[in-house]
């Protein structure tokens, strides 16, 4: 992979808004965004209600991630554009979703909503009607996911790379500062860990870094190119966007998303913990 | 709250959201005048990204920080970028009014 194979820029979209066989997919967790406007022909997909199973924390199993590409028109041929807000946050997380079931033919909007609003770009509000298909997905392909024992297993011998804020990472803030913070858990962090928050890799913009600043990031602040990698946030959709850059721009083998991440790890019982900073 | 909710920022209201016990809260608030699509992104004392909320129709934008001193940095169309400092303490609110 490279960047060229997994990411298009607002004017490849532009270009391709009536190509058959591109299907533009939103992904927000705010779903108004959607219905205020979206980019034409764009289907929604909401992270929380469409990508997670509604009883246990998990995503949403094989059959039903068939049942909800089928519903939104996707077939397994089409080349698939995500994007949405938070800096494509939700978007990248999905696009790892896609690739987790197996379909490779997926690409982000490089910055996401965010640059398209802010270059006045068209938006929307009528939701495109696409015949339904007979989608079938892959088995998860586990080689990209992290479970937590693979986490503990992996102090001090992998790159453990913590993409929350510095407040998060040092036990300041238990949540981002948008949130209230108001949870249970423990704060800190997987000891061994860098701290490389998400937003180093991007641009105001929202859009990504060149490929050489990327690699310079990660490499100084610790990252050993030559070791497997487990990269992890508060629930999982900030590190699938460092994912996204160690495993789909710079070409890294061995990279897993821990999903689970900070409101896991930081609940169970008997795990070490540090605070403040790396060490 | 529960720890599956996403991190994406709630709707950013005028009034704080039903529920938030002020005591425990720094929070960062203001209204952006003058500017159509725009963002709100908080910096800490570093200038690293501690969070990014889309500025509301009525332009309101919240953070709940922890105590201490940040930036606010307002990103609107056209590439315009406007920073303005501030200082959140416990149990108050920290008002701003940004025009750009």
């Amino acid at each position: 992979m490279s960047r060229s194979d997994v990411l298009v820029d607002a004017d490849w979209v532009e270009a391709n808004l009536d190509t058959p066989g591109v299907v533009l997919v939103e992904v927000d967790e705010d779903t108004s965004a959607y219905a205020k406007g979206h980019i034409r022909g764009a289907v929604k997909i909401d992270w929380k209600q469409d990508l997670q199973d509604p009883v246990r924390r998990d995503f949403v199993d094989r059959q039903g991630f068939e049942s909800l590409l089928s519903a939104r028109g996707i077939g397994n041929d089409d080349t698939v554009v995500l994007y949405g807000g938070n800096n494509n946050w939700f978007a990248a997380y999905a696009y790892w979703y896609f690739r987790l079931y197996g379909h490779d033919n997926v690409k982000l909007l490089d910055g996401g909503r965010k640059k398209w609003e802010l270059e006045s770009r068209e938006l929307v509000t009528e939701v495109p009607q696409r015949p339904a298909t007979s989608y079938t997905a892959s088995e998860q392909d586990l080689s990209l996911r992290a479970f937590r024992d693979e986490v503990v297993a992996a102090i001090g011998k992998q790159n453990l790379v913590d993409v929350r804020s510095p407040d998060e990472f040092t036990g300041k803030l238990l949540a981002p500062a948008h949130l209230p913070q108001e949870q249970a858990q423990r704060a800190g962090h997987v000891p061994t860990a860098r701290n490389i928050p998400w937003s180093k890799s991007a641009n105001d913009d929202g859009t990504f870094r060149a490929d050489d600043e990327l690699k310079e990031l990660y490499g100084e602040a610790g990252v050993d190119f030559a070791k497997d990698t487990i990269a992890y946030c508060r629930i999982g959709e900030r590190s699938a966007h460092t994912w996204f850059v160690l495993h789909e721009i710079l070409g890294q083998a061995n990279v897993k998303n821990y999903d689970g991440s900070w409101t896991e790890y930081g609940s169970l019982v008997g795990v070490p913990v540090e605070l403040g900073e790396a060490r | 709250m529960t720890t599956t909710q996403g991190c994406a920022a709630p709707e950013q209201t005028v009034a704080l959201p039903a529920g938030i016990d002020l005591a425990t809260q720094a929070v960062i608030q203001g209204v952006v005048t003058g500017a159509g699509t725009a963002y709100a992104r908080l910096l800490d004392q570093s200038g690293e990204f501690t969070g990014e909320v889309v500025v509301s129709d009525e332009g309101v934008f919240r953070f709940f920080a922890a105590p201490g001193l940040w930036t606010v940095r307002i990103i609107a169309a056209g590439g315009v970028t406007k920073d303005v400092s501030v200082e959140a303490k416990l149990g108050e609110v920290a008002q701003l009014t940004v025009s750009v």
